[in-house]
């Protein structure tokens, strides 16, 4: 088994593509969200304001708010402008004043806030309560903090199913699964190998995230070291479970890719990496929350961010497990060997 | 033994007994039954019907099974060891599968693979991956070596490299058993072969005895430049030392006993007759020539 894992082991770092998709792939992610998301607010927001009479001056109104760039378009340009995002607003003049924007766009909305603010203060209108911004810049509640510990958990997922599942189908077709089977090789062993040398590839993938996150970004574990390393072993052992399950039946590489996408895409949208899932509607969530990749995302923002000890985060863990468990036991029964 | 699949039966009724120490021979052309017949031997496949017995013991699942599988060397006809590794790691893998077996070092010396240990598979050339299954088999010191098309697509030099491991196998005590489908292999290996075709044995025997049950030692083949007319068919088994006459290759095929009594007489014969010949070839009488009586079909064509 050893030996096997072994095996297993050089096949994979001598392929460097494999490498980069496991360990470089979620530092550039990592890298290129905490850049866009950074603490500075939300920056300047480009506006722009219909070409009609007395709109320059409206625009002059418009371009003194520290938060706003504006601009004077034709109908035409503007329509075109509006749809491709480069402005979040248009404001048509007239009598009473007209705002055009997707109400769906965060930065739209921010833009209609904004915007009004100032032409309504322009005109006259006097804030009645007095208040005073305090902005939040510490460290765990930046948008990084949330990403970072979301980053780890799909990357968890990602090589667990993607590592053992072409490899199984691998030697399936190259008729590898054959030839051991024609040895005294144990069939426990051969699977066991693949969580043995995941385990090692494991230690390696998560120091290297979340030591990219400290270092660039200060992003701190509050929790004990001991129960991240807990949660991320759970995690792989769960997640290379659900790849020997995608990849139990599958004849070719082609399959086994489809079932893969099926098994990781809901996941990777569902549960909460880049963004919370609190926002799926209400009667979604409990079947959100029953997801693997929730359930272990949730335990590991709760040691990462809040500090959590393990024996608090016992509901999530038992989900991760559980779904290991499972789907380990269904692989082994279900297992194609040749 | 009897394996079906859907509905063409690929193994029909097959009764087979080879004995320890020799090595025996599947011929037959391709979709003859003879890989569908080592895997069932192999235990990785099972029969529809029938018994197996391996070593004196039938196939069984668990702890004897695999007590079974330590004695045996196997390589398959498709199996594409990984790429990435090395020689010597592939070997070391193999090995760990085994209670007793050779070291790396030794089964490398077996195979004359050990300038490459250190080479990555997917370098290796076509013959040298061949020799490294073998070397795979081998890793168990196995009693009993099965080997299928063990030289399949081979150029001689590597196919010539294979026949000395296996005979080095043999002088060494080792049982063999493998499919080919060169009657030229078997002929120089084997010390019986079953010939196979659609699924049964259709000839057994030493190579040797199989093709003096042609009643012939040579076989002479010729193609005239105007077609061959029917009435020379008869007309040419009543030559001297003619046993059997065939359509062969674009002509016809004569089995004879004594060449020089036969051939004045068949080229006297055509001149009486005023026929062209296009081409005329001679050799001594082969396997191949053994399956062409007994089928009426040429092995390398089917």
């Amino acid at each position: 088994m050893f030996q096997l894992a072994l095996a297993r082991m050089r096949e994979f770092y001598r392929e460097p593509e494999a490498v980069f998709w496991v360990f470089g792939f979620p530092i550039v992610l990592a890298f290129a969200l905490g850049l866009a998301f950074r603490n500075t607010g939300p920056g300047e927001l480009q506006v722009g304001v219909a070409r009609v009479r007395g709109d320059s001056a409206l625009a002059a109104v418009l371009d003194s708010s520290p938060r706003l760039v504006a601009t004077v378009l034709d109908t035409a340009t503007a329509r075109l402008r509006l749809r491709t995002g480069r402005i979040a607003l248009l404001v048509l003049p007239g009598d009473s004043l007209v705002y055009r924007y997707d109400s769906t766009r965060t930065e739209s909305r921010l833009a209609r806030l904004e915007v009004d603010d100032v032409l309504q203060r322009a005109r006259g209108r006097k804030d009645l309560a007095a208040v005073r911004d305090d902005r939040v810049v510490a460290p765990g509640s930046r948008y990084i903090d949330f990403l970072i510990p979301g980053l780890l958990g799909m990357n968890l997922l990602g090589s667990g199913i993607w590592g053992v599942g072409f490899s199984v189908v691998q030697a399936r077709q190259k008729k590898l699964l054959k030839r051991y089977m024609a040895t005294p090789m144990r069939r426990s062993h051969y699977l066991l190998s693949f969580i043995l040398s995941r385990l090692v590839f494991l230690i390696l993938e998560v120091v290297a995230l979340v030591g990219f996150g400290w270092l660039l970004f200060g992003v701190a574990v509050r929790g004990s070291f001991a129960a991240l390393a807990g949660i991320t072993i759970l995690g792989a052992f769960a997640f290379a479970g659900l790849g020997l399950l995608v990849a139990s039946r599958a004849r070719t590489i082609e399959g086994v890719s489809g079932l893969m996408n099926l098994v990781m895409l809901p996941m990777w949208i569902l549960s909460g990496t880049f963004f919370s899932y609190a926002r799926f509607p209400e009667a979604m969530i409990p079947f959100v929350k029953a997801l693997p990749l929730t359930a272990l995302n949730d335990a590991l923002r709760a040691v990462m961010i809040d500090g959590a000890a393990l024996t608090t985060l016992g509901a999530p863990l038992a989900i991760v497990a559980g779904w290991g468990a499972v789907s380990f036991v269904i692989a082994l029964r279900i297992f194609r060997w040749r | 033994m009897i394996k079906r699949y859907a509905d063409v039966l690929a193994v029909n009724g097959l009764d087979l007994i080879v004995a320890a120490g020799e090595c025996f021979g599947l011929l037959g052309p391709n979709g003859a039954g003879k890989t569908t017949t080592i895997e069932i031997l192999e235990g990785l496949t099972p029969p529809d019907s029938g018994d197996v017995e391996i070593l004196g013991t039938p196939w069984r699942d668990g702890e004897d099974g695999r007590a079974l599988r330590e004695r045996l060397g196997i390589q398959l006809q498709e199996t594409q060891l990984a790429d990435k590794l090395t020689v010597s790691e592939t070997l070391a893998l193999f090995r760990s599968f085994y209670k007793q077996s050779h070291t790396v070092d030794e089964v490398l010396a077996l195979v004359e693979l050990e300038e490459k240990r250190n080479a990555r598979v997917v370098t290796l050339s076509g013959g040298q991956k061949q020799r490294l299954a073998v070397a795979c088999a081998l890793v168990s010191k196995p009693e009993l070596l099965f080997l299928d098309e063990p030289t399949t697509g081979l150029d001689p030099q590597s196919r010539r490299q294979l026949w000395d491991i296996i005979r080095r196998f043999r002088a060494a005590g080792g049982t063999v058993l493998l499919t080919t489908h060169y009657m030229e292999e078997a002929e120089r290996l084997c010390d019986r072969v079953a010939i196979m075709d659609h699924g049964t044995i259709i000839a057994l025997g030493t190579p040797r005895a199989l093709i003096a049950s042609l009643g012939a030692e040579h076989v002479v083949e010729f193609a005239l430049s105007e077609g061959i007319p029917e009435s020379l068919t008869d007309r040419l088994r009543s030559l001297g030392g003619v046993t059997a006459v065939r359509p062969g290759a674009g002509g016809l095929s004569l089995t004879v006993t004594e060449l020089h009594r036969t051939l004045p007489g068949l080229l006297a014969l055509l001149q009486q007759l005023r026929l062209e010949l296009s081409s005329l070839t001679t050799h001594h009488a082969t396997l191949d020539d053994v399956f062409v009586a007994l089928t009426g079909r040429q092995l390398r064509d089917t």
